[in-house]
């Protein structure tokens, strides 16, 4: 038995959740007023802003232009002080091209692109704080922008991590101090209602048996997750329409 | 609800980063209590049925315990007297912070129904939260919560009254002031009713200093000053080894250092106990002392006499400090500090000289490297005649001894049963029975092969396979069988009990048989790794039954050159389970043609010459002495002791089981390169051979230790015609010199360290005995997925979990080594009790103030003292040549000698063997022989001196 347990024997985590809880959430949409959309998103400490721009012409070389669909263009950016120890690169290195990779192969899956032809939409996202699942909320936040951005999506694509402790049980939504103390994290981004799958990423190997276990864990995670986001979404259009007198005010 | 926790810390380069956490604090946590109608009730231990009966609290009532209550009491903690305790989770997590040790043993108390432990998760509770202050430690925060949780118990629950148990008086003082009913350990101990001598059990801890008593030892630095003395390189960290002969003796491994430093005298080893890691100050070089190579054992009575230790110091002192000795000076240090203490239960017997009535007394450890303990008991007269087990709780600076206390008895002095309870106990052999959980995993009587079973496997049952075992063997796991095939070529099959098929990974059973690692073997008792059924008789290969096995079955042609492997799942049939003996007969047995002695004659062949080309390539020969005890079957006292008898046989057996696990081995790293389980035998540090290498010298044959090929070469060499036991004396020596051979995970070590130097083979596994090793069992399983016969299970692969595995098995195994050692030698000293007995022995080797004799016959090793206690040894020491001499006679190491064998039982609980010199004859020292044989002998001897003698003149 090590010191370190990811679950005690109670069935309490670390923090005093329990293995199928999510962290707090907490959103919000429009935070900006200069980009077409924008959102901010708290999953548990991990504070994520995303901007979108767009759709707009293609700028920079025009021969990225697509004639049948629209680019995605994402950046991945980590606020210096977001860590415990002061990063020296905001973005640019590996990892944080790698995420923005990631982050546009989410996003093309539900951007209805073919409706854009020769534009382009920017997506911008900056982690303020990263607690662990800084994609995750990545991806979360990136939604919700699109929405306030008014662009057309296939579904919500919602991302939630997934371990497992003690070699056995499932446990949803890692946080960074369940990152360090070990076992594989699996990231999953997923159009929950549609069940589809569009990203996964494993940061350790672990055994195939285990893997339907938490890549359930994970999927429900998600599904979770965009009820919380859904909400907040209905709430922003409530907001929005009553101060122009388009809902009736409750 | 959600807070979060902030804290600073420093990271290992020494920056200070501040970290935040993520607190939740929950509304649906349980209270424990049925009755309670806010809650959302759960399962539950704690009972309304159930009273603790205190006389001090005369009404039903909870207990809740303070930290320092479990760290101290655990051994009060596991009596079943105490029930109905909230453990909250506070105090559960500042147990395991402070002591894994304890936190299990807390585990394992909370985890039974019958005790009604309650764990309430009350720092996460919404109304029992406090957040901690800015300048509050973390102990009084803790305290705090505790108390907080005490407060609101005593809310929620009107109707149930609780208590408040702590040894810190503050806290206790604290608690009262807020209305919680308190009490320390001991007065509530005191008023249980039915107190069946409870108190004994307590743990003193002395927490005010008595200014009165004279202080024995040195302080010891403070953590914070050892640290920075270490970090300043003043003081060096090591582990306390406490010397075996001289107990005001010790030694601490130091990095940086060949020698260990030595710490002599009670300054010197200030407090420490073996296996301590303590922080050592080393002395100018010109202070440094030379090890007394003196043997003085603690024969003070007393709790208080120092002045017998003085006096021994004293005696010490001369001997490590004479001139000639500074040249073999060792480097010396003293203990300034305790980092970790390793404080274990020890068994042991009462000092049975104390006076009658008397409240303490003094514990004797049964191994001699650790001191003895004071203990307070009201049950002394009970408990002389007993073995029994106490642990140390503290050593001021003013006792002579740790102060201990007694946790239990293990039944009568010299009892086998007690002796071989001791014997497990002392070398941390679990040995219970096995629990109805691990009973349930077995198969179901009859035991039948189905259709399934046989599709599954090769079926060898029509191969002639026998097994052969040493006598009364009923845990067969090997079987072998050979058989000519097309092209004059042999197939060699060796046939392993398929235990893996009937313990399946993660079951309670497989998790029992990984705790246990290995079958113990004593001289009457066995200790299963796994159940008898399993062990002598499913899994057994015995003769004529129906078995399932894992084959490996080779292709090999009458030069022993293996042309093709294969390994798979079979069933076989054993035509006959035979001793050594029997098939050594059937193969010297010329009338006998039928198809068991052909393959046993074919394999004796092979088996040559494979032992040739093992022995060609480097592989050594080793010997030590094993003796076998026959018991008496009725009375199970020894009878006899006898050295085990070695045929032909054996070696055979012993070159195909090696074969196998080669084989395995090789097949299961190339398959799993990152987790396969292999065995290592590292080669030894040159330093190691020195008394070797000495000893040689004496004799006059250099022994070379470059490689291992070296050795063997010039041990055979070393061989004199007037004295043949003598060969066999210089491998018991090269035997002491080598390392232990380890198991390990392959992915954890350099390709280069595989190497298994003992046998001079790159690659060694053990893949022959499942059912008495755990090891077997894992290769079997990563065997089985690589011929496709299984399934991989999670931790199989993970090659932490695996070398965390090898570190228990690698542990296990010493530790049952060490047991059966331990047995064989109380059944030899059973064996010599009442009888006194001449035997032919050989010197080992000369020490200052003794000789180490070995009696080849009994396997026995003992000292023969040359002085008697404060008398001059008449004997002059020579140290360049290691002899002792008086007049003619001259002892050198190999030296055949006579020696009488008794038994002192003047200690009870270390019989040990006393020696004394029959031949050669010296005059005030050695005695007259026995029988006629010897005196023959020593009459002859005389004569001859006498005719020298009178040549001379």
């Amino acid at each position: 038995m090590s010191r370190k347990e990811l679950l005690s024997k109670i069935g309490l985590r670390a923090d005093g959740r329990r293995a199928q809880e999510l962290r707090r959430i907490r959103c919000k949409l429009g935070v900006f007023t200069e980009p077409d959309g924008s959102a901010y998103i708290e999953q548990g400490l991990t504070k994520v802003l995303a901007a979108v721009y767009g759709p707009h012409q293609v700028r920079g070389g025009r021969s990225k232009a697509q004639y049948d669909a629209a680019i995605v263009n994402c950046q991945f950016s980590m606020a210096v002080f977001s860590t415990g120890e002061r990063k020296r690169r905001p973005r640019g290195d590996r990892k944080s091209t790698e995420m923005s990779i990631h982050l546009k192969q989410a996003l093309m899956a539900t951007i209805k692109t073919e409706l854009y032809p020769w534009s382009q939409i920017d997506v911008y996202v900056e982690v303020l704080h990263a607690d662990g699942g800084v994609y995750a909320a990545c991806v979360n936040a990136s939604t919700l922008a699109l929405i306030d951005a008014g662009i057309p999506l296939k579904e919500y694509v919602c991302a939630c991590t997934a371990s497992l402790a003690n070699n056995d049980i499932p446990m949803v939504d890692i946080s960074y101090q369940e990152e360090v103390l070990g076992g594989p994290t699996l990231t999953v981004a997923a159009l929950p209602m549609s069940e589809k799958i569009v990203l996964m990423e494993m940061t350790q190997r672990f055994h195939l048996d285990h893997l339907p276990k938490v890549l359930k864990e994970a999927l429900r995670g998600c599904k979770d997750i965009k009820v919380i986001l859904d909400e907040a979404v209905r709430n922003h259009l409530v907001n929005v329409g009553s101060s122009s007198g388009w809902v009736k005010n409750k | 609800m959600f807070t979060t926790k902030v804290f600073i810390r420093k990271n290992k380069i020494g920056n200070f980063l501040k970290n935040i956490r993520e607190h939740y604090l929950r509304d649906d946590l349980f209270c424990g209590f049925t009755s309670c109608n806010v809650c959302k009730p759960e399962d539950t231990a704690l009972s309304s049925n159930i009273e603790n009966k205190s006389g001090l609290f005369n009404y039903p009532h909870y207990l809740i315990l303070d930290t320092n209550i479990i760290l101290d009491q655990m051994d009060i903690l596991e009596e079943d007297v105490i029930c109905n305790v909230i453990i909250l989770h506070t105090v559960l997590k500042e147990v395991k912070h402070r002591s894994l040790a304890i936190y299990k043993r807390l585990n394992a108390v909370i985890d039974n129904p019958n005790r009604h432990f309650f764990v309430f998760i009350n720092d996460h509770h919404r109304e029992c939260y406090v957040p901690q202050e800015d300048t509050e430690l973390i102990n009084d925060y803790n305290d705090r919560c505790i108390r907080t949780a005490c407060l609101w118990y005593i809310n929620h629950i009107p109707d149930a009254k609780f208590v408040f148990i702590t040894d810190d008086a503050r806290n206790r003082a604290l608690a009262e002031e807020e209305n919680i009913t308190t009490c320390s350990i001991e007065q509530y101990v005191r008023s249980i009713k039915e107190n069946n001598l409870l108190e004994d059990k307590l743990a003193k801890r002395d927490y005010h200093v008595e200014s009165d008593t004279q202080d024995l030892f040195p302080a010891h630095l403070t953590v914070t000053q050892v640290q920075e003395g270490i970090k300043e390189g003043r003081l060096h960290q090591g582990t306390y080894r406490a010397s075996t002969s001289n107990f005001l003796e010790g030694f601490v491994s130091v990095d940086g250092y060949e020698d260990a430093i030595l710490v002599q005298g009670r300054s010197g080893q200030n407090r420490a106990i073996d296996g301590d890691l303590v922080a050592v100050e080393i002395f100018k070089e010109q202070d440094w002392i030379a090890p007394s190579e003196i043997i003085l054992e603690d024969e003070s009575r007393v709790d208080t006499a120092v002045e017998e230790v003085l006096l021994k110091e004293n005696e010490l002192k001369e001997y490590s400090t004479g001139k000639k000795k500074k040249e073999k000076a060792k480097p010396t240090g003293c203990v300034v500090g305790i980092i970790r203490r390793k404080w274990r239960p020890f068994c042991g017997i009462l000092q049975q000289d104390a006076p009658e009535g008397a409240l303490y007394h003094l514990f004797v450890p049964a191994d001699k490297k650790f001191p003895k303990i004071r203990i307070e008991t009201r049950q002394a007269e009970f408990l002389k005649t007993q073995k029994i087990v106490v642990v140390i709780d503290d050593w001021p600076r003013y006792s002579r001894y740790p102060a201990g206390h007694f946790v239990r008895a293990l039944g009568k002095i010299g009892d086998q049963a007690t002796e071989n309870e001791v014997v497990l106990l002392e070398h941390d052999v679990p040995h219970s029975k096995f629990s109805e959980e691990v009973l349930s995993c077995l198969p179901k009587l009859p035991w039948i092969i189905t259709e399934e079973d046989v599709a599954k496997r090769t079926d060898l049952r029509h191969l002639d396979i026998c097994s052969v075992d040493p006598p009364g063997c009923t845990d067969i796991d090997d079987a072998l069988h050979c058989r000519e095939i097309e092209g004059g070529m042999l197939e060699v099959g060796v046939h392993i009990a398929d235990v893996s098929h009937f313990i399946r990974p993660g079951s309670a059973l497989d998790v029992e048989a990984a705790s246990r690692a290995t079958t113990v073997y004593l001289v009457d008792k066995r200790i299963d790794m796994v159940p008898a059924l399993l062990s002598s008789n499913l899994c057994s290969l015995r003769g004529g039954e129906d078995r399932f096995a894992f084959s490996c079955v080779w292709e090999m042609d009458k030069n022993a050159n293996i042309l093709k492997t294969k390994f798979h799942k079979s069933i076989i049939r054993s035509r006959k389970a035979m001793t050594y003996e029997e098939a050594q007969l059937t193969i010297d047995d010329k009338s006998r043609n039928d198809s068991i002695a052909q393959s046993l004659r074919n394999l004796n062949n092979l088996a040559k010459i494979l032992k040739q080309r093992r022995l060609e390539k480097g592989a050594l020969v080793l010997a030590s002495p094993e003796v076998k005890i026959r018991m008496d079957s009725e009375t199970m006292d020894p009878i006899d002791v006898e050295v085990k008898k070695l045929f032909e046989t054996n070696s055979m057996v012993e070159e195909f089981m090696l074969l196998a696990n080669i084989s395995t081995a090789e097949k299961t790293l190339k398959d799993f390169p990152d987790c396969a389980m292999l065995r290592r035998h590292p080669e030894p540090p040159k330093i190691n051979y020195e008394p070797l290498v000495k000893a040689g010298k004496h004799l006059g044959f250099e022994i070379k230790t470059g490689s291992n090929k070296e050795l063997a070469i010039s041990m055979d060499n070393a061989v004199k015609e007037d004295n043949p036991y003598m060969n066999t004396m210089l491998r018991i020596l090269a035997t002491r010199c080598m390392m232990q051979a380890v198991y390990f995970a392959s992915g954890m070590f350099q390709k280069e360290d595989y190497y298994h130097y003992g046998l001079a083979v790159p690659l060694y596994t053990h893949f022959t005995s499942p059912i008495r090793r755990y090891a077997d069992i894992i290769v079997h399983r990563l065997l089985a997925v690589s011929i496709g016969a299984d399934v991989t299970y999670p931790d199989l692969l993970d090659k932490h979990k695996t070398s965390d595995l090898c570190q228990n098995l690698n542990y296990r195994n010493r530790m049952a080594q060490l047991a059966g050692r331990a047995s064989v030698a109380f059944n030899t000293h059973l064996f010599f009790r009442g009888k006194l007995q001449d035997e032919e022995a050989y010197i080992l080797s000369v020490r200052k103030n003794a000789l180490q004799i070995l009696i080849p016959r009994y396997g026995l090793e003992s000292t023969l003292y040359l002085s008697q206690k404060g008398k001059k040894s008449i004997f002059e020491y020579n140290e360049e040549d290691q002899t002792q001499k008086y007049e003619d006679v001259v002892f050198h190491a190999f030296d055949p000698v006579i020696v009488r064998l008794a038994l002192d039982s003047n200690n009870i609980q270390r019989e040990k063997l006393v020696l004394q010199l029959v031949f050669p004859v010296v005059k005030g020292f050695s005695i007259p022989p026995l029988n006629e044989e010897h005196k023959r002998k020593v009459e002859t001897d005389q004569k001859k001196t006498k005719a020298k003698k009178s040549k001379k003149k």
